[in-house]
């Protein structure tokens, strides 16, 4: 099977239907993305497919074949941030920050199809992504400085 | 106020000082410092100060013994080094540090002792020192119940300032340039001539010096670093995906291991059936562990599929099997032979409730799970010689004992690589998962074996808050509340978790009481009895530990009584008030908040106010009641923790605080059925969501002399606060948690 993830394609032998999480986590190294469920309860694990977010635990390896994969890594890097990082990193979002890279995916595909979100867009969207550490007041602000960033570019 | 009777203070002190400490101890012994374990194996042309200062051609190191489980305590303890060192960030590097008892937790035991933190009267301050010096010759290594800032505040800062002078009369012997000549900044000693000699280039030289033993601390009004705004050092790898937390990491020729374990907690594995499970994809093995069994593989989820396949027989579980007979048990226990302790007997209870209508009413906290989003695990490597220890902790010192005991190594042999966690809550005081993961790797020597949790798993055996009840009786008259019988029946947390590491506590549990007699109102006739429940299921510290459960207890049955004497919730509290520090906390809500300002029909607004942890922290809730549900609107929040260290890490754990307290009381609890938790994962045991947020405004007040940590303060007062507002709105009591049992929220 192979799959393209941040633009690099990987062969890989596993199941069908493992969970794509479990794919990049343990088959190809890439910890960005985070268990937390495995039930589509937390969002800890969410990336980009085809610049859609989804829950890696809930896509089966096979079914995410032919698709472009993006995971936090490839948003972003520490040296090169995407907005939405900028704005996490502007806004000291983080507390244990482990629920923090599906936040910001989830965020960042928002903002894709949704440029000008309001307060009930943001809730509506986010409420999926758990925050253990209750940094939503953060998010929220951080969401609303990434978007006017995004904008300005 | 505060006089709680000396026999209840007597028999804490006899029988923990006695146990813990184990022998009577001289001055002598208290104040020999511990050797510094950074020189034990410097390298050669490297300095090294003290415990948290490591120097050399390089590189500075800083150490940060303190476990970061999101609190950024990491980016704290440094800027405290930072602050007198002269560095700054992103001019040094940082380290968790070997375990050592150098790093002993100088706060700690100021929790334990039987005074309120707002008595500072000179038997209680003696006390303190006294267990803080059983504290130190035990080593106690340790971050939780909000200590890292009080431990760390003064010693950090003074561990910098010896580094600083050392550099500086490094730099005087190899220039000959006076000291009083010499600055510093920028890791560098600033020579007259503008030129400078940074630290690393001096590293050799302060090798050979011994560190300066007077140093003076710069006043606030110096300070470069403290009370400011701080980027916190895990800020970036947090945002980038790019932090190792220990579910990420990978040791060479490392194998995966999923466990099952008896979900009645503490039940026997009877037998099992791993024949399914071992024909599976990727199983490499099924061993034995105790209370279960342990699938390896080689990838997390193969392990956690053939886990789910074995076919498994357990026994019972040891304590009752149905939630209703918990309750039960709790409400069976306030007898005079399972008094614990009377906490406080201000004025004549008795008395002042024989003469007028007495009011009565019961409030019940649940069993609350932690659920950190990083499931618990670890990866250990065992090897005939050592033990290699890999995960985030808490208490640092006994791991390596409780490892050892299983290995049948030293505790000197286990080398624990402390990591960044995500989330505790409590939890990553808890030996159990590392415990499991030595268990199986001792039976797979020269392995490293990831142990990790299924979320399952997780909450099967998450060691929740313990349960909690109390029933009040309470006078008002002309106004004002005239008296409070508060009583409180809880299993003890402390024996629960220190019995499983091997620790025994004696005397009488703080947290059954904690968050009700600790308040300092002066309610002229004010008593607070805790009675022991028997062990029920077991129960752990969860954030903030007897508070909640207190302070919700408490705080709403004052703010009944408040009702019942038909005066005003703010007013009241206020009027009642003994410490000013507190009172300040309350005036600064009521400002905030705007207190008494007129408010839509449906809309209402509660005051609670718990001190916890030596923090008085008072919460104001403002909801609507919708034709869905109870709508949370605002919360304001004002707490005095001495010195506020990082403004923006301050208002961010305030608020995830204030979010973690009001999520819980809203729609959380463990209950047991057929011996076993009947929440399963998150969709049972949510907490709140981003659309049930609501606005918090945040006052951190500075008037309190010792700086006291936030971790856990601003939990305890959210429960009441909003049940008080609820009733506020609705006119709807509600004693009991969570919340959603009688009332929606949207």
């Amino acid at each position: 099977m192979q799959l393209t993830v941040n633009g690099q394609i990987h062969a890989v032998d596993v199941e069908d239907d493992m969970p794509l999480l479990w794919v990049l986590r343990d088959e190809l190294g890439i910890t960005g993305v985070k268990y937390g469920c495995g039930v589509a309860q937390c969002g800890a694990c969410t990336v980009h497919l085809d610049g859609m977010a989804v829950r890696s635990c809930q896509v089966a390896a096979a079914s995410a074949e032919g698709a472009e994969i993006t995971t936090i890594e490839g948003l972003g890097t520490p040296e090169a941030l995407h907005a939405v990082q900028e704005a996490w990193v502007e806004h000291q979002v983080a507390q244990c920050g482990y629920c923090q890279s599906g936040q910001i995916m989830q965020a960042a595909s928002m903002l894709d199809f949704n440029p000008e979100p309001t307060d009930e867009d943001i809730d509506l969207v986010m409420s999926g992504n758990l925050c253990r550490c209750g940094t939503y007041p953060r998010i929220r602000a951080a969401i609303k400085t990434a978007a006017a960033k995004l904008r300005e570019a | 106020m505060g006089r709680a009777r000396t026999i209840a203070r007597r028999s804490f002190l006899i029988g923990s000082a006695a146990i813990m400490g184990g022998v009577a101890f001289g001055t002598y012994m208290v104040r020999r410092p511990y050797d510094n374990p950074l020189a034990a194996e410097l390298p050669d042309g490297a300095a090294t100060f003290n415990p948290w200062v490591m120097i050399d051609s390089d590189k500075i190191t800083l150490i940060t013994p303190h476990a970061d489980k999101g609190q950024g305590v990491v980016s704290a303890q440094a800027a405290l080094i930072a602050e007198e060192l002269d560095v700054e960030f992103g001019q040094f590097e940082i380290s968790f540090g070997d375990p050592s008892p150098a790093y002993w937790n100088t706060a700690m035991a100021d929790e334990g002792v039987p005074f309120m933190a707002t008595d500072e009267s000179f038997p209680a301050e003696t006390t303190r020192g006294i267990m803080g010096g059983v504290m130190k010759l035990l080593g106690l290594q340790g971050t939780g119940g909000s200590t890292a800032m009080p431990d760390s505040f003064v010693k950090l800062r003074q561990a910098g300032a010896v580094a600083r002078e050392t550099l500086k009369q490094a730099a005087s012997q190899r220039t000959g340039i006076a000291i009083d000549q010499l600055t510093t900044a920028n890791a560098a000693v600033q020579l007259p001539d503008g030129s400078e000699l940074a630290y690393t280039e001096l590293a050799a030289d302060a090798a050979s010096i011994a560190p300066v033993a007077a140093v003076e601390l710069r006043a606030p009004s110096q300070w470069r670093l403290i009370g400011k705004p701080m980027q916190r050092l895990d800020i970036v790898g947090k945002s980038t995906g790019t932090l190792d937390y220990t579910i990420d990491l990978e040791v060479d020729d490392m194998v995966i291991a999923a466990i099952k374990v008896n979900p009645r907690q503490g039940g026997e594995l009877n037998g099992y059936d791993a024949s399914a499970a071992l024909a599976m994809r990727g199983v490499r093995d099924v061993v034995e562990i105790t209370g279960g069994v342990a699938v390896i593989a080689d990838n997390t989820w193969r392990a956690f599929k053939a886990a789910d396949a074995l076919e498994l027989d357990w026994a019972p579980a040891p304590y009752p099997a149905e939630q209703a007979d918990h309750w039960d048990a709790v409400a069976a226990s306030f007898t005079s032979d399972q008094l614990d302790s009377e906490w406080r007997n201000d004025g004549d209870v008795d008395a002042a409730q024989a003469e007028s209508n007495v009011f009565e009413a019961e409030y019940r906290s649940p069993y609350v799970a932690h659920a950190p989003l990083e499931p618990l695990g670890a990866i250990v490597r065992v090897d005939d010689d050592m033990v290699e220890v890999w995960t985030g902790h808490q208490l640092q010192r006994q791991l390596q004992v409780l490892v050892a005991d299983i290995t049948g190594h030293r505790p000197e042999q286990v080398t624990l690589h402390n990591q960044f966690i995500g989330g505790s809550f409590g939890h990553r005081l808890e030996f159990e998962h590392v415990k499991q993961a030595t268990e199986i790797a001792n039976q797979m020597r020269g392995t490293p074996v990831k142990l990790v949790y299924s979320r399952e798993e997780d909450f099967a055996h998450d060691f929740p808050r313990h349960i909690s009840m109390a029933r009040g009786k309470g006078t008002v008259a002309d106004g004002k509340v005239v008296s409070i019988d508060l009583q409180g029946a809880a299993p003890s947390v402390i024996a629960s978790q220190m019995g499983r590491a091997n620790i025994p506590v004696p005397g009488p549990d703080s947290q059954i009481a904690a968050g009700a007699w600790n308040n300092p109102y002066d309610v002229p006739n004010f008593r607070m009895r805790a009675y022991r429940v028997p062990e029920l299921a077991p129960v752990s510290s969860w954030r903030s530990v007897g508070a909640p459960g207190g302070g919700f207890a408490f705080d709403c049955f004052l703010d009944e009584l408040i009702h019942e004497a038909d005066a005003d919730p703010m007013a009241e509290r206020i009027r009642l008030m003994s410490h000013d520090v507190s009172r300040k906390v309350l005036e600064a809500v009521a400002e905030m908040s705007d207190w008494g300002a007129e408010l839509a029909p449906g809309t209402g607004k509660g005051v609670a106010f718990v001190e916890s942890f030596g923090v008085p922290t008072a919460e104001v809730v403002q909801v609507t009641a919708t034709d869905r549900g109870i709508r949370i609107d605002k919360v304001w929040v004002a707490c005095d923790v001495g010195t506020v260290v990082d403004p923006v890490n301050f208002e961010n754990l305030v608020q995830g605080g204030v979010v973690f307290g009001l999520g819980h009381a809203m729609n959380c609890e463990i209950t047991y059925s057929d011996g076993m938790a009947e929440q399963t994962n998150y969709h049972a045991h949510e907490g709140m969501r981003m659309y049930q947020c609501p606005e918090i405004m945040v006052r951190g007040l500075e008037n309190g002399h010792k700086i006291r940590g936030v971790g856990e303060p601003p939990v305890p007062p959210a429960a009441p606060a909003l049940a008080n507002a609820i009733f506020a709105a609705t006119g709807q009591r509600i004693r009991e948690l969570p919340l959603w049992h009688h009332i929606d929220f949207v």
